[in-house]
């Protein structure tokens, strides 16, 4: 019997790496999209007000594209998250089905929010020839609310997880009873929500600005390109600052809620004060090496004093502890890291404004910006790095191992090798449909989109 | 009506919005799949494109929306249908990503040779993700998911029943989506385009309406109890399939137009209704009841609060989207 309990356990494990992995790629390729679809709206809108108020035909190409691009990155991204979807069952069917009705209350509002998501958009991008001005202006504003609702409802059910409650056990481990309320407003929503709406603008922002920066170093720097600079990047340098401040509050919530993560990712190993903040390093089982250790910092920044007492991972039992604690940390400081280089960004765009409103002048500015949207989305997946590894052992804080949730099909690894080659054909695929818009938009102007799929048209070459 | 009922009622709507609205779309894909060469299928295909490109995404969300109610609802069922029928499942979802990303990509790129690689993505897909889901129906009426789940991976959906609810599924959708097409043809002005599609509509409703027979002969050698209650409490829902079904046939045999959507949305409705109706009180005959499977109260309350919240937002703005495409405000 023995040797017939072993051997599920060994491919289940080998399962769990697995499921992990392709649950993380798919992840995040998806949150990028979803990036897009949470912020988009607030973008085009901008645009298309400026356009409407000042009849600035610029403005109003702008926003006319930027709804041709989010056509194509919302299709994406309402496949990949479908794919999620399939995935929360295919991957992990023990931890649905005895979480399920606690985990889903949060998802069955989200639905709510992706239908208005979905119906305004179609109206707002296919609604330009024939609706007029400011009716069609109106009818992109539900898309606003909807992707604050959706990135709500999504991240808090991310939140139940960290922060489990509102359910009642029975001895099997059965939910037998809920508390919808205490399960949406779990403690973590309160900072993963604002985290993660924040980071969809900023993304998104400094996405949209880092395409025109491009064109702007190429040579092409009319106002089109600075307007199409300005207006993300100034929606990402609002948000940056504000997220530091998020960010740094919902650290010390997860000191606070989620002591084993934060010691993982900060490497703590002994509980007690005066904790130094290294900045950072390899986390060994003898402190951290290589990294820049700033003595006091880590309590002050817990508890605004050196005295502030700080959990280390010797206090959480060693089959509990977060795996891959370099990892983790890194992640953080990555994160951190990135957060700050946006924030000096947005520092000299506004004293460059402040003091001749204009953008600065050097071209390194631009080549900052032009990074710049590739390290938000760096930024971000080092954030759900650090949430989702962090949370490990387990996929419900406390109540369930992610061992115990995953699936015993066969072959996830020869999904995942088939995922990433399907993800990288729609990823390429993808940019390259959008730059050869961009291609045609620059030869043609807003001539030149196929009317019929494969058929005979002027636009054929 | 217990809690339990109402928020199987709740799936169940959404199952059959799915099933027109989503069902139409796929079956858009299948008459682009069979349209012929670039030059000949040129004109359905533009029909198709326009006819879809407002309304799939929205129409898409009910799956979510399916998903998102089973698994809140009803956890173990889905706990139970994931874990053996993850093949199907697994497949259909593949379908899902190529077809959606086939058709939004299509239209944008350059050459003759990458809109046909990606719009045969997008056909083939249309016509793979029903078949697939629908061997998952199939599979789960036939009484082939045990409630611990875990199944066998294969020998629970390739059996007879599965096999002809996935043709079903795949039928279906292309008899929906021809009928819509001949309207919206109509509306275009294009009178040859609106023949085109009422002679599909009819081989594909005659071609769904045969499947939906052999449909009902596999039932009763596999899944005796969806058959015994299909025949018996299911027979008027039945009845009422077969008889729009039929009064659709013979309008598009004689060129009737006038009331084709809303008989075939019945055609296809009833079904589905008939169905739960053989089903009841199970959710995977005969293995789990709707009420082992159910949340406790409270999470099925919030189910119901939240469909009662969709259906005074989403819906009607579903209608609008409807109504401004329909009168071409909305469109490309």
């Amino acid at each position: 019997m023995a040797g017939l309990g072993a051997l599920p356990l060994a491919a289940s494990e080998s399962n769990l790496l697995a499921a992990r992995e392709l649950m993380a790629f798919t992840l995040g390729f998806h949150i990028v999209l979803a990036c897009i679809g949470v912020a988009f709206p607030a973008l085009v809108l901008t645009a298309n007000y400026l356009g409407l108020r000042r009849g600035d035909p610029d403005a109003m190409r702008l926003a006319r594209r930027w709804s041709k691009v989010a056509a194509v990155t919302f299709a994406t991204g309402a496949v990949t998250g479908t794919v999620l979807s399939f995935e929360f069952g295919l991957l992990w069917p023990e931890f649905m089905a005895r979480f399920g009705d606690a985990f889903g209350i949060a998802f069955a509002i989200e639905g709510i929010f992706f239908f208005i998501e979905a119906i305004f958009l179609a109206i707002y991008i296919y609604g330009w020839k024939r609706l007029g001005g400011w009716a069609h202006f109106w009818s992109g504003v539900p898309m606003l609310v909807s992707g604050i609702g959706g990135a709500f409802s999504v991240v808090t059910a991310n939140a139940w997880m960290n922060t489990p409650q509102g359910f009642t056990l029975d001895a099997a481990g059965r939910v037998v009873d809920t508390e919808p309320l205490q399960v949406l407003f779990s403690p973590a929503w309160s900072y993963e929500v604002p985290h993660m709406i924040l980071a969809a603008y900023m993304v998104t922002g400094f996405l949209f600005a880092s395409v025109y920066a491009v064109g702007m170093l190429r040579g092409r720097r009319d106002r089109h390109h600075r307007l199409g600079l300005l207006i993300p990047l100034t929606l990402a340098c609002l948000a940056t600052p504000v997220q530091i401040f998020v960010g740094d509050v919902a650290a010390r919530e997860v000191a606070d809620d989620q002591p084993a993560k934060f010691a993982g990712f900060e490497c703590i190993e002994e509980t007690g004060p005066n904790q130094t903040e290294y900045l950072g390093g390899i986390c060994t089982d003898d402190g951290v090496k290589g990294a820049i250790g700033i003595p006091g910092l880590d309590s002050l920044l817990v508890g605004f004093s050196t005295d502030t007492v700080v959990t280390g991972l010797e206090d959480v039992p060693p089959d509990e502890r977060p795996p891959a604690n370099t990892l983790l940390h890194l992640s953080f400081d990555t994160m951190v890291g990135i957060g700050f280089g946006l924030l000096a960004l947005a520092a000299w765009l506004a004293i460059s404004w402040w003091r001749r409103r204009d953008i600065p002048r050097s071209a390194w500015f631009l080549r900052a910006v032009a990074i710049s949207g590739g390290a938000a989305i760096v930024a971000v997946w080092c954030g759900w790095i650090v949430t989702e590894v962090g949370r490990q052992p387990w996929i419900v804080n406390g109540f369930m191992r992610t061992e115990e949730a995953v699936t015993e099909a066969e072959g996830i690894w020869f999904v995942f090798a088939g995922v990433i080659g399907l993800y990288a054909a729609l990823g390429a695929t993808a940019i390259l449909v959008l730059r050869g818009m961009a291609r045609r938009w620059r030869e043609q102007g807003e001539a030149g989109e196929a009317e019929t799929p494969y058929g005979p048209s002027a636009a054929i070459r | 009506m217990s809690k339990a009922d109402a928020a199987a009622g709740v799936l169940w709507i959404g199952a059959t919005l799915y099933a027109i609205f989503g069902g139409a779309d796929f079956g858009g894909g299948l008459w682009d799949l069979v349209a012929g060469d670039a030059r000949k299928g040129a004109r359905p295909r533009t029909r198709i494109q326009a006819s879809l490109t407002p309304v799939w995404e929205a129409n898409h969300v009910w799956l979510i929306f399916i998903l998102v109610v089973l698994w809140t609802a009803f956890p173990e069922a889905f706990g139970a249908i994931m874990s053996t029928l993850y093949v199907p499942l697994a497949l259909a979802a593949l379908g899902i990503v190529l077809r959606g990303a086939g058709f939004a990509f299509r239209k944008s790129v350059d050459t003759l040779a990458a809109r046909r690689a990606l719009g045969a993505c997008f056909a083939l897909s249309s016509v793979m993700t029903p078949f697939f889901m629908g061997t998952v129906v199939g599979a789960i009426a036939s009484g082939n998911v045990p409630a611990a789940g875990d199944g066998d991976a294969f020998s629970t959906w390739i059996e007879p029943l599965p096999l002809l609810t996935g043709a079903i599924f795949v039928a279906s959708g292309a008899y929906l989506a021809a009928i819509f097409l001949i309207f919206d043809s109509r509306r275009a002005g294009d009178a040859e385009l609106e023949e085109y599609f009422a002679r599909r509509a009819l081989a594909a409703a005659a071609l769904a309406g045969a499947f939906a027979l052999a449909g009902v002969f596999a039932l009763q050698a596999d899944a005796t109890y969806v058959f015994d209650r299909l025949t018996d409490e299911g027979l008027p829902l039945m009845v009422l399939s077969g008889v729009c079904g039929l009064a659709v046939l013979l309008m598009l045999g004689g060129g009737a137009r006038r009331g084709l959507r809303p008989l075939a949305g019945v055609t296809v409705a009833a079904l589905i209704w008939g169905w739960g109706v053989a089903q009841y009180p199970y959710l995977l005959p005969t293995s789990l009841e709707i009420s082992d499977a159910a949340a406790p109260d409270p999470t099925l309350t919030s189910v119901i609060v939240v469909f009662g919240a969709a259906a005074v937002v989403v819906l009607p703005a579903l209608g609008l989207l409807y109504t401004l495409t329909q009168r071409d405000i909305v469109g490309e």
